[in-house]
Parts: structure tokens; C-alpha cells; sequence
């Protein structure tokens, strides 16, 4: 069964674009420099409209999680961290931590972790992985 | 209503008309809603009530930056507006907000993003887009997610978690209405099957059928009703995030917080007056986070609170007190269940009755902590 993979919207191709091109692409406001996400054309915090794109590092930490013990179809059988990370320009994002056991004796909040891109078709996710794997 | 004392100070349509290929719904309601804002001289945050219909207020709320203590969801097709302006009123007069927002969206041509949170479009919507990709199947793998944060944020352990549930289950025991009533120990719940770590099954809520209603009327009529009558002594209500993942605080909730606060506010009580509390239980953590969010119990202190039976039978706070959605029964959207007993409870006739209780609370949850309700009851008019 093929994963469940988003539809972009036109306020959100940036990010999708960035994600296929390697790169974490958030916003911020240029009136209060505050960056955030998801996606949209206007400063969620002020209400400015604006805004500006801007390329990420990438690096964040694992947040928090779950280890989910009844995936769903697309994702297969194995249990596999729902993941959110917290990144070092400030916004959070769901994601999965990959390329290590998904267990929780691996999975240690606050370890580093970095991105990366993994291609479905047209669209490729923003995954994480321990920092330095 | 109250003649002439609501007024329109901002409107406004979005930037294009006809056919805007270049803005998903969720959008066309932010453009429209900026553009109305500008219009009144207001930015977001003056905006404390917010309504829509075809996207949840929760989403628009969200995605605006607002935080309010009035949302409207009414959606009974294109005349939701006019309801939505006269609810509006009836909350503007009765303090329940200040400045409302209404606002519509619809692709109806060029249908980008259509179908809004969780609607036919929902690939598209935040949610379908920054979630949906990762794994999520439902509450179980979602509205735990925050919990691993909250734990090693105040030392709270599995164990602790699983106490909530065995308590419930000792209130469940008195009930004869509950689904399950055989008792359990710390060690059941550690040992049942695994759902989504660090979640287990008995720490989730049951899935089961049922229903119920309430009716209401001003207090004036309601002592010439049959039934002794339970008063409605405060309220509050909240939204924050359709995504779990964007919640402000990982060990707390802004929907409950300001939610209950209203309520506290409304009722002119304090904690120490509030003889029996129902916190919508779908999962373990969310008694903890409601036990703290609407003041009962310090940051982090709630576990603790717990362990000491200060809930149980017996206890000082009587919580859950049908056993709850871990025990009691859940359908699926369980506030109303709370509400039940509230009434039960002020009304002297709940299966595990709390001697003389006189004020109640039901605290409520939506989606994944995206909003919040909570009803202060009592059976005096004061």
C-alpha cells in the first residue's frame, strides 16, 4: 500500500519544493523575526503579511514521541516512532525518527537529531535521524 | 437578544474574486479575515471569539494566531453566517468574549485545499499535510504524543499513569452501568498490551455505544419542573491547534487553561467549593494535565495528587466518579457523559453518590487537546 503523503497547497509548495530540493524551508516575519510553521503568507503571531522563506539547518531534537504498536497499512507492520522535533529556529514538527531501533532505549528525548529527505513519488518527507548517523 | 447592543466594526471580502487558483480554503479565510481586521483597526490577538462553518473554528483560530474563550462551529449550511452573528450577540452580551470573528472560505471553482480539517480534501489540510504523512491511526497514536515531554519534564512514570486508571476503575466498581468492573492493580495495566508506548490498552478509553441529552431552561422556569434543578454557574471554552504536534506546551494545555480559568471566573468560586469534578478521560494522561491546567494541582504535582488518593473514594476531590472513559463507557465524543453525572451528582442520585455535593465541574476535551469546554454546575441558585 503506498504512504499516505500530503497534497501541497498553494501556501505550502515552498516547503514541498524545499523538502525535494533538500532543503528545510520555514517562514518568518520580517517585522518581528519570529520564524514559524506550518506554512502560510502572513506572521501567525503578529498578523503581518510580511513574511519571508528561508532556508533551516536541519537540526533540532527529539521532542517527544510514541511508538506506535498498531501501524497502519501504509507504514507496515513494525512498530515505528510518531515522532515530533523541536528545531533549533524555534518551531516543532511531526515527524519519523529513523535509521535507529525504534525503541525507547534508543529513542532519548532530547538527543540531537538531523534531517532527512526520503522520496515517495512526487513528494519527499522530512524525516529525522540521530545526529551524526 | 438585546435590541441594538451588538455592532459590525469590521467587513470585509478577500483580496480576489472569481477564481483564486492561488489560495487553498483555510486561506481564503485567513485573506478575508486579515483584510476585515484592517478594516476594524485590529490585529489578531484583539480577537477573542471566533466562528466559521465548512472549516473548524479550532482551524481558523489556529492559523489566524487568536486565542479565544468563544468558538462557534455551527454549520447548517450557507445561512451559518446569520446564526453564527446572532450567537455572536447572545456571547458578546453575556461576557463570554468581547470581539467575535466570523468568517467563510470556500474553493467552490478552482477547489484548492477543499474539503478544510479533517473534510473529503483532508491530504491537503494542516493536518493532512504536516501529520497525516508520519503515521498517526486515530486518538490512540496521537493524543499521547506529548506525554514522553510531560513525564521527564516532572519525573511522572509509567506507574503513575497507570494509577489513574486503577482508581477509575475503584469508582467504576460502585456503578452498575459500567463496562468494566473487576479491579485492577498497577501491575494489570503495566501488563496489558501495548498500544503506543508508553501507552497501554487499559490506559486507553473503551469503545462502546450509547448516548444522551440534556435540556435546559432559564432558572426561573426550572423550579416548576419535576426534577430538582441543576444550575448552570459558570462556563469557558477554548480552541488552540487541529495538530497535536504545534500545541504551545507539551506539558499543558492552553485550550483547558483558558477555559477554566473563564469557568473559575464565571461561577465566582474557588477550588476549595468544588465538591466533585469530572476531566473527559480518552487516555490516562489528560486527568493529570486537567488536574493541574485548571488549578487543582501545581505544575507536575498532579501524579503525586493521585497516588495519594486525594481522587479516590474517600478523597478530598471526587474525580470521575462514573469511572470514566477508561472505565465507564466511551462512544466517542464523551463530554456529554460528564455532564450526566455532574447532574447525577447535584441531583443526589449518582450510583457512587458524593455526600452533599453542591457544586460540580465537567471539564471537557476536543480532538487531540485542540479545544476545550468546562461547565461549572451546582444545585443551589445562590
Amino acid at each position: 500500500m503506498d504512504r499516505t503523503l500530503p497534497t501541497p497547497t498553494p501556501e505550502t509548495q515552498h516547503f514541498w519544493d524545499g523538502c525535494k530540493a533538500g532543503e528545510l524551508r520555514l517562514q518568518r516575519c520580517t517585522e518581528c523575526s519570529k520564524a514559524y510553521f506550518p506554512p502560510r503568507p502572513f506572521c501567525p503571531v503578529c498578523g503581518s503579511r510580511d513574511v519571508e522563506v528561508f532556508k533551516a539547518s536541519g537540526k533540532g531534537v527529539l521532542w517527544s514521541y510514541v511508538i506506535n504498536h498498531r501501524p497502519r497499512p501504509d507504514m507496515g507492520d513494525a512498530p515505528h516512532s510518531i515522532a515530533v522535533v523541536q528545531l533549533d529556529e524555534g518551531p516543532r514538527m511531526m515527524t519519523n525518527i529513523v535509521d535507529c531501533p525504534q525503541t525507547p532505549e534508543a529513542l532519548k528525548l532530547d538527543m540531537p537529531v538531523q534531517v532527512k529527505f526520503t522520496s515517495f513519488g512526487e513528494i519527499a518527507l522530512p524525516l529525522f535521524q540521530p545526529a551524526g548517523a | 437578544m438585546k435590541r441594538n447592543s451588538v455592532a459590525v466594526v469590521g467587513a470585509a471580502e478577500t483580496t480576489e474574486m472569481g477564481r483564486i487558483p492561488d489560495m487553498s480554503v483555510i486561506q481564503l479565510h485567513a485573506d478575508a479575515a486579515l483584510n476585515a481586521l484592517a478594516d476594524a483597526g485590529l490585529k489578531p490577538s484583539d480577537i477573542d471569539g471566533v466562528a466559521t462553518a465548512g472549516a473548524s473554528p479550532t482551524e481558523v483560530a489556529y492559523y489566524l494566531g487568536i486565542t479565544p474563550t468563544y468558538a462557534d462551529g455551527t454549520s447548517v449550511g450557507g445561512c451559518s453566517f446569520m446564526l453564527h452573528v446572532r450567537h455572536a450577540a447572545a456571547a458578546i452580551n453575556e461576557g463570554l468574549c468581547n470581539t467575535v470573528l466570523i468568517t467563510h472560505g470556500e474553493s467552490g471553482r478552482s477547489r484548492v485545499g477543499a474539503g478544510g480539517f479533517r473534510g473529503g480534501g483532508g491530504n491537503s489540510s494542516l493536518a493532512g499535510q504536516f501529520e497525516a504523512p508520519y503515521g498517526p491511526v486515530g486518538p490512540p497514536s496521537m493524543f499521547t504524543i506529548p506525554v514522553l515531554r510531560y513525564m521527564k519534564t516532572f519525573g511522572v512514570t509509567e506507574e503513575d499513569l497507570a494509577m489513574v486508571a486503577v482508581v477509575q476503575r475503584e469508582w467504576a466498581a460502585k456503578n452498575p452501568r459500567a463496562s468494566f468492573k473487576e479491579p485492577i492493580t498497577v501491575d494489570d495495566v503495566l501488563d496489558s498490551r501495548m498500544i503506543a508506548w508508553p501507552f497501554r490498552m487499559l490506559m486507553c478509553c473503551l469503545v462502546t455505544d450509547g448516548g444522551g441529552a440534556l435540556i435546559l431552561t432559564s432558572a426561573e422556569r426550572a423550579k416548576d419542573f419535576p426534577q430538582k434543578p441543576v444550575y448552570v454557574l459558570g462556563t469557558g471554552e477554548s480552541v488552540e491547534t487541529p495538530m497535536v504536534s504545534q500545541m504551545e506546551d507539551f506539558t499543558s494545555s492552553r485550550a483547558f487553561r483558558v477555559s477554566g480559568k473563564k469557568a473559575f471566573e464565571e461561577a465566582g468560586i474557588k477550588h476549595d467549593d468544588v465538591d466533585h469534578l469530572m476531566i473527559y478521560d480518552a487516555f490516562a494522561h489528560l486527568p493529570l494535565y486537567g488536574l493541574e491546567d485548571l488549578g487543582f494541582c501545581k505544575p507536575g504535582e498532579a501524579a503525586a495528587f493521585t497516588n495519594e488518593r486525594n481522587t479516590a473514594i474517600g478523597g478530598k476531590l471526587p474525580l470521575n466518579t462514573n469511572g470514566g472513559g477508561l472505565s465507564y463507557m466511551h462512544s466517542g465524543m464523551y463530554g456529554m457523559y460528564a455532564m450526566q453525572e455532574s447532574v447525577r451528582q447535584l441531583r443526589g442520585i449518582a450510583p457512587a453518590q458524593v455526600p452533599n455535593a453542591k457544586i460540580s465541574i465537567a471539564h471537557g476535551v476536543g480532538g487531540m487537546f485542540a479545544a476545550s469546554g468546562t461547565i461549572v454546575f451546582s444545585n443551589e441558585r445562590g
